[in-house]
């Protein structure tokens, strides 16, 4: 069997001593397509910034492609792809900008960008279908079409693996559709996909495994469950507004 | 010109010159990142720093680098961590650091309001052959870190979380530009001085990112914009006899302006020409089941 891409053994996260996941273990296998599902506070975006280290673990262990989280230096294989565009924009910059941004990993600090990357740009822009507005300023692309960048500027950096938070939130169902369409091909082509949703929309059939957070443990590991609650109702399609469903992520997580 | 005929003025040429383009360099980062008044904040600090100086009868350029430094990255640590009571730390250290300067200046043997005046607003006449050495050379260190580190350091303004998850340095380059906020700070001082060297580093972005779509633009246009108000700044300040900090700043807000005003017309204009291009965005759908 190979090395699993993502392997939590026993995680806890808390949060000013408040206990957010008590006791998770979730293993992600190479070509994989995993959603974290759950309701809002249930953990479910703390779970994937725990494995990417960007909330320390209480207890437990990460490890990425069988490495410990703490040694773990192969970022280029991982692209990340977080809720919303960085606070960092004072200054203007173009799509082509921050989609560059992704071939850092790959080439490193120093290095100048070579024709290779630009290649990868263009290619991950394409993807996502912005290519056509490479050169626009970020702040003037819509919100669905800002999602669409940053999914970008984590394929420019050609990673095996794409971690997802919410990736859908709040987008457009044109963006949500380019989007599905982004990552189904990144998954013929191997790449491994954990993703974290409120609900699957357009990303349901490509989803193999549904991992359901709840109370700070893993309810679920298995299929895509079916919809409790109004999800249920039959008729409902899964198209309603999100604007008030999905209260910021600082009122929810501080930061 | 014979106003350049003194070795004192091609000094302040030269010194204005390079501050003019390594302060919007650094600048755009800071920018970027919102912290537009952190160069303000360190600039006080430094002062503590020339005070120290004086007092030992040693070159206040060095003690000044030292302590502003020390300064910025405590600063940078303060912001690392996130905490709500870093805008008091920062308070505390702002009033700490110029409180610190006046009283260490009173003190030292060299003690005349004028010297004092010089290092807080800058002067045509303070920069000594040796002090323009050690200008140009951290300058010219400043422009090419920041010049030749700028897909990361703009990576990590952008979305510091982003850049982590990239195995960027993180730390170490926000290290970088707090040490080089304060070499900045520092060389600056002679000419624009300690109070107005953050309107060098914030201006002339704040003038280029109206006209701008990106940000490499942004920063040479910025870097330009700086150049051309710290040179005719040394020009004007002599002619008119006035600190050469507030004149080089008078003209780089005078660009700002400039450029507001020119833009604003050339929008209205452009929009008169061409009423019909008024295209509407991409329209996002309703996103709920409507009844036909």
């Amino acid at each position: 069997m190979s090395t699993a891409v993502v392997d939590v053994r026993h995680g806890v996260v808390a949060y000013d001593g408040r206990p957010v996941l008590r006791d998770v273990s979730l293993t992600v296998a190479p070509g994989e397509v995993v959603a974290i599902l759950g309701a809002n506070g249930s953990g479910k975006s703390t779970l994937v910034r725990a494995i990417l280290g960007l909330v320390p673990l209480a207890g437990g262990t990460v490890d990425l492609f069988g490495t410990p989280l703490r040694r773990f230096r192969q970022w280029r294989r991982i692209g990340y792809v977080p809720q919303r565009i960085g606070a960092g924009s004072g200054v203007p910059a173009t799509v082509g900008e921050v989609v560059a941004s992704g071939r850092l990993a790959r080439r490193g600090v120093l290095r100048p960008a070579g024709a290779a990357d630009r290649r990868a740009v263009t290619a991950a822009l394409t993807a996502v279908g912005l290519a056509e507005r490479a050169g626009d300023p970020v702040a003037t692309l819509s919100g669905g079409q800002q999602q669409r960048t940053l999914i970008a500027r984590a394929l420019a950096g050609e990673p095996e693996a794409l971690v997802l938070d919410e990736p859908t939130a709040g987008v457009d169902a044109a963006s949500q559709e380019a989007f599905a369409e982004a990552l189904r091909g990144f998954n013929a082509g191997g790449g491994t996909v954990l993703l974290v949703a409120h609900e699957l929309g357009p990303l349901h059939p490509l989803v193999g495994r549904a991992v359901v957070v709840h109370d700070g443990g893993i309810a679920h590991d298995g299929p895509v469950p079916a919809p409790a609650g109004h999800h249920a109702v039959p008729g409902h399609d899964h198209v309603h507004p999100h604007a008030d469903e999905e209260p910021p992520t600082a009122g929810t997580w501080g930061r | 010109m014979s106003l350049f005929q003194y070795d004192f003025m091609i000094r302040a040429l030269v010194g204005a010159l390079v501050i003019g383009l390594a302060a919007p360099a650094l600048g755009i980062y800071l920018v970027q990142r919102r912290m537009s008044l952190i160069g303000d904040g360190v600039g006080h600090v430094a002062l503590t720093g020339v005070g120290v100086g004086l007092l030992l009868d040693r070159s206040p350029v060095l003690t000044a680098v030292l302590v502003a430094a020390a300064g910025a990255i405590a600063i940078e640590l303060l912001r690392e961590r996130g905490r709500t009571s870093g805008d008091m730390a920062l308070a505390l250290l702002f009033y700490g650091g110029i409180a610190g300067g006046v009283m260490l200046v009173g003190l030292s043997a060299d003690r005349s309001n004028a010297n004092l005046m010089a290092y807080l607003f800058g002067s045509l006449t303070t920069t000594s052959a040796q002090d323009l050495w050690v200008i140009v050379g951290l300058a010219a260190a400043v422009l090419v870190a920041m010049v030749l580190l700028r897909p990361a350091l703009f990576a990590i303004c952008h979305d510091e979380e982003y850049a982590r998850v990239s195995g960027l340095p993180v730390r170490a380059l926000n290290l970088l530009i707090a040490v080089t906020t304060a070499v900045t700070v520092t060389i600056a001082m002679r000419t624009v001085g300690l109070l107005l060297i953050s309107a060098m580093m914030v201006v002339p972005v704040a003038a280029a990112q109206q006209v701008t779509r990106g940000f490499k633009a942004t920063m040479a246009l910025a870097m330009a914009l700086g150049l051309l108000s710290a040179g005719s700044g040394v020009w004007l300040a002599a002619q008119a006899n006035t600190a050469l900090g507030a004149t080089i700043v008078v003209l780089a807000i005078a660009a700002f302006l400039g450029i507001a005003v020119g833009s604003a017309v050339w929008r209205s204009l452009r929009r008169r020409t061409a009423p019909a291009a008024a295209p509407v965005a991409e329209v996002e759908p309703p996103e709920v089941v409507l009844k036909h």
